[in-house]
């Protein structure tokens, strides 16, 4: 079984490192994210704040009326660690007239919904509190596509996007991100009771050392079956990495000059900086 | 003979000649205050690396009317200076290029030889590939220069050799990658990547009794961090300096020539390399249809 052991100390520099550089180059000193209670976020906050200095880090907590209190109050353990500055945004009046309109609407939708919520405070304190919105989706989400497109996974940079969830911990515990953190199951908090774990149907655990494998390490499916994966499980994670991709690119654009954005346009974002 | 070198572990301005032409002036200043012979700098490092669509706009030539390299050949009267730019040739062919200037005169042009086309990299689809490998002479000795991928093929250095480099110039724009616990004793705080670099251009120096620069950029171009980490060998495959992982520096390091001398005696590696046998081996090699 493969090792997700990571040196912690240099990906703390790098990805410290990479905010700085990052948001200073496109001409800003501050940030802006998402403080959901939760593991991810919390880390973000540690790293943005060693980063940028506290008083340039905005950490936004929108709770939903069903959102979990111990997600404010871990949240609140963060801001109280860092010093970060921080506003308490409530979804709930602005996502349930549209959640009445339709009165049979399932978890899925409403979920989405308060994402993409989310979403527009954060953009919108971005321009008030000019700075960038940080992402905090890691590499086992984006790889699974757990996330909702133009919702959670909108962000201007993403630092944890290369760490799968085990390394997301293993750095959060290094940057001594609080202990209640680190324990809980994660959990995206859209609904009582629902955890990552028990609605993909897997742990994150067996999940990573199969995706290091099939990403990192370009294994076959046949040799992570060889190498003691479940058949099944095998296959059901290819294809929902397949049936996500659509989440990892850019919409495609229909081709019709000789030079088109997205095919034969290409520079870096950095262009010029 | 002793001779210093200044190794100019550089960030730069993606696309932008004139910004990094100045930092460029600047790093040369200090490096001549402080007594150095030489100031190397990293791979492309007037223009910046990930340069896609860029390549054609931010292209120089390493004339003395071009109003790039005229500020530089300028500098060079008081010190040498390696450095990397894109070169367009006159048939309009563009490529990763690394020249020498000393005494206002452009010595040599390498045009990197291997373009990795692979994984993250993507320098075949924009530049052309050099033609040539080839040492020179200056007046520290002879030396060769290689452009990154250039170093990762042992053909490369090997011909330097056989040309008679004494000193080895590496430039590159290496993005750092992996960052696994390092194995027992290796010390922590450095990517993949590093750890393999300075494995191989150590291994080189010792291999070939020579001396090895390595100049490396620091900096970020969108996710992709350059780890900085410049360093110089003996030929005896002894680290001489490590500059700083992941920031800009500027580190002199004094290179005593004469342990050429007493490497070589001890270990006559070059003395006793079998040229013609190994021509007779790659013509038979590449001769054989079957290979």
């Amino acid at each position: 079984m493969p090792d997700l052991t990571i040196d912690t100390n240099l990906a703390r520099k790098i990805l410290t490192d990479f905010i700085h550089t990052e948001i200073t180059r496109a001409g800003f000193s501050r940030t802006v994210l998402g403080l959901s209670g939760g593991l991810d976020s919390a880390l973000v906050c540690y790293l943005a704040a060693e980063a940028l200095g506290a008083a340039n880090v905005l950490a936004v907590r929108m709770p939903y009326a069903t959102s979990s209190p111990d997600s404010l109050a871990h949240a609140q353990m963060v801001v109280d660690a860092l010093g970060v500055q921080t506003l308490t945004v409530p979804i709930t009046e602005m996502v349930e007239p549209l959640f009445n309109r339709y009165p049979d609407m399932e978890n899925r939708r409403k979920g989405n919904i308060m994402a993409r919520q989310r979403m527009i405070i954060l953009f919108d304190q971005s321009e008030a509190f000019k700075g960038l919105v940080l992402g905090t989706g890691n590499k086992t989400e984006i790889l699974l596509g757990y996330s909702t497109l133009y919702g959670d996974s909108a962000c201007a940079l993403n630092p944890l996007g290369d760490l799968y969830k085990t390394q997301v911990r293993q750095l959060a515990a290094a940057m001594n991100v609080p202990e209640p953190l680190l324990q809980k199951p994660p959990s995206a908090d859209l609904w009582a009771g629902q955890t990552d774990e028990g609605e993909l149907g897997f742990t994150y655990a067996e999940v990573d050392k199969l995706l290091y494998l099939l990403v990192d390490q370009r294994y076959t499916l046949q040799e992570c079956v060889d190498s003691g994966f479940d058949a099944k499980f095998v296959r059901a994670v290819v294809e929902r990495m397949r049936k996500s991709q659509f989440k990892r690119v850019m919409p495609p654009i229909a081709k019709l000059s000789g030079r088109t954005v997205g095919y034969d346009f290409l520079y870096l974002r950095d262009w010029g900086t | 003979m002793k001779l210093i070198v200044a190794m100019g572990q550089i960030n730069t301005v993606l696309g932008d000649v004139e910004q990094n032409l100045e930092k460029h002036l600047e790093f040369i200043e200090r490096a001549r205050r402080g007594g150095a012979d030489l100031i190397t700098f990293p791979e492309l490092s007037l223009t910046g690396y990930a340069l896609q669509d860029l390549a054609p706009t931010v292209a120089c030539h390493p004339l003395p009317d071009d109003p790039v390299f005229n500020q530089l050949l300028v500098a060079s009267q008081g010190i040498d200076i390696q450095v990397g730019f894109v070169e367009e040739d006159e048939r309009n062919r563009f490529y990763i290029a690394t020249a020498f200037l000393s005494e206002g005169k452009v010595r040599h042009v390498h045009h990197k030889v291997y373009l990795p086309t692979y994984g993250f990299f993507d320098e075949g689809r924009f530049f052309a590939r050099g033609e040539s490998v080839r040492a020179f002479d200056t007046r520290f000795g002879r030396v060769g220069m290689l452009i990154c991928e250039d170093f990762w093929h042992a053909s490369s250095p090997y011909m330097l050799w056989l040309d008679g480099a004494d000193l080895f110039l590496f430039a590159s724009a290496s993005p750092g990658r992996g960052i696994t616990l390092p194995p027992q004793g290796a010390g922590p705080g450095r990517t993949e990547s590093a750890r393999w670099v300075n494995d191989i251009i150590r291994a080189y120096a010792g291999m070939f009794t020579t001396f090895v620069v390595h100049t490396n950029r620091a900096g970020f171009e969108d996710g992709v961090n350059f780890w900085g980490g410049s360093s110089a060998f003996s030929p005896d495959g002894e680290p001489l300096v490590n500059c700083l992982e992941h920031a800009e520096a500027l580190v002199l390091t004094e290179l005593d020539l004469n342990q050429l001398h007493r490497t070589r005696t001890r270990l006559p590696l070059l003395r006793d390399e079998r040229t013609s046998l190994v021509q007779r081996e790659i013509t038979r090699i590449t001769s054989n249809k079957d290979a």
